[in-house]
């Protein structure tokens, strides 16, 4: 073998071991029958590769320690959106839009917002359902076309995009709650959908318990996950804990993201969550946001991170 | 049967115990909010009392009874905001922050 013929070889094998990872994370029907069996005759449709970008947890209202201005950061986060190289698709907002639910938070959030250019779609965190209405005006402003109390699903290249909303009716002692009409819409937005077409789930309160005590977690996740469990390649999106984490568990990969407004402590560290006093010079590189990239063929999303300063 | 009548008229209306001479009003009892917790979590007090609830955090939270807010619902306390309820009628009174909802507490009102 000469070295032309090598190095031809070696891309072969390349090519080779990339198709084998998209045939593990596509989805595969083989290791899959029963579930693969519903979505017989649906072939997924291509997958062509994209950026979007997540922000999370902008809270405008917020004044207090580590951060006076959560508006000024918010642009700032919107400024490095409309920096980036690739333009993004869209912008995914996880939650937290406001601090208190009032009319002029979410006014400037959409005003700073609006300067990307881009669609952006929302799910409520559970400072956007602090008005008399109980989650009415987070609706009334960005539920349009959405069911139930806000969950909706649309498709992007390919890509299945799933908003939930585990933020409504939250109970006593418990965690984040989907309910059950909620998880019933996603068992028939699922139903007979190929495993291989990628799915990106979005919601607020993480999906996987990070820390019971101080409710981070959601409590009826495991219904909405079993139905996951068929697809290849599953990215569950969400804010609320206001600190960079990942868990992959199987075919999901979990990403909880920074806040533009101001970081919390990690699990257990202090007596309580809650804004995270730090130096006013630090502040920057504990807030950010996420540019997630969708690749073609099938593999994850490569997700990349980046923080304000 | 009058008395009664008064009695618990004194119980939901703030304002007509304060003006009743027969009974005074018992006194005023606070809950803080504080590091995510309601202190003190559990509160034994007499048909009647009326309970504060002050927010000390620098996150907002709710005060919400646990029957879905039916014998009380305040609305988002800010740092700083309070929220008052008076306990007219005997029982146990589960209550919880609907934002941060592992945040629980009770309030048992026993009879005058």
């Amino acid at each position: 073998m000469d070295d032309t013929n090598r190095r031809h070889f070696l891309q072969c094998m390349a090519w080779a071991g990339t198709g084998l990872v998209w045939t593990m994370s596509g989805g595969v029907a083989a290791s899959l029958p029963i579930e693969a069996a519903e979505a017989k005759g649906r072939a997924a449709p291509p997958v062509r590769p994209f950026t979007f970008v997540q922000v999370s947890d902008s809270h405008i209202g917020f004044t207090k320690d580590p951060n006076p201005d959560a508006r000024a950061t918010f642009r700032e986060a919107v400024a490095k959106i409309r920096a980036m190289d690739v333009k993004p698709a869209f912008i995914l907002h996880t939650g937290d839009v406001s601090q208190l639910s009032r009319p002029d938070e979410f006014d400037d959030a959409d005003q700073i917002l609006s300067e990307a250019g881009l669609p952006t779609f929302h799910v409520p965190g559970e400072h956007d359902m602090l008005d008399d209405g109980q989650g009415k005006a987070f609706l009334d402003r960005y539920g349009k076309g959405s069911l139930g109390d806000g969950w909706y699903a649309f498709d992007h290249d390919g890509v299945h995009f799933i908003a939930l909303v585990n933020v409504k009716d939250l109970k006593a002692g418990g965690m984040g709650h989907f309910g059950p009409d909620q998880l019933a819409w996603l068992r028939k937005d699922l139903a007979g959908r190929p495993s291989s077409q990628p799915i990106v789930l979005f919601t607020h309160i993480p999906l996987w318990t990070i820390y019971a005590d101080w409710g981070w977690g959601t409590d009826d996740s495991a219904q909405a996950l079993a139905m996951l469990r068929r697809f290849g390649s599953v990215t569950v999106l969400n804010g609320h804990i206001h600190q960079v984490m990942q868990k992959v568990e199987g075919n999901v990969t979990f990403h909880t993201a920074a806040s533009t407004a101001f970081p919390q402590p990690a699990p257990g560290t202090a007596q309580a969550p809650g804004p995270l006093k730090v130096p006013a010079g630090r502040l920057r590189s504990l807030l950010g946001i996420r540019e997630i990239s969708i690749l073609g063929g099938g593999p994850p999303p490569s997700i990349a991170e980046s923080t304000l300063g | 049967m009058t008395r009664f009548l008064l009695a618990a008229l004194a119980g939901t209306f703030t304002f007509a115990a304060a003006s009743a001479p027969a009974q005074p009003a018992p006194a005023a009892v606070i809950v803080k909010i504080g590091n995510f917790t309601f202190g003190p979590q559990a509160l034994t007090v007499a048909a009647g009392t009326t309970v504060t609830w002050v927010n000390q955090d620098d996150i907002p939270h709710t005060v919400v009874s646990t029957d879905g807010g039916k014998s009380f619902r305040s609305k988002v306390l800010d740092t700083g905001d309070r929220f008052s309820f008076t306990f007219a009628r005997p029982g146990s009174f589960g209550y919880f922050c609907s934002i941060h909802p592992h945040m629980v507490g009770k309030v048992v009102v026993k009879p005058r």
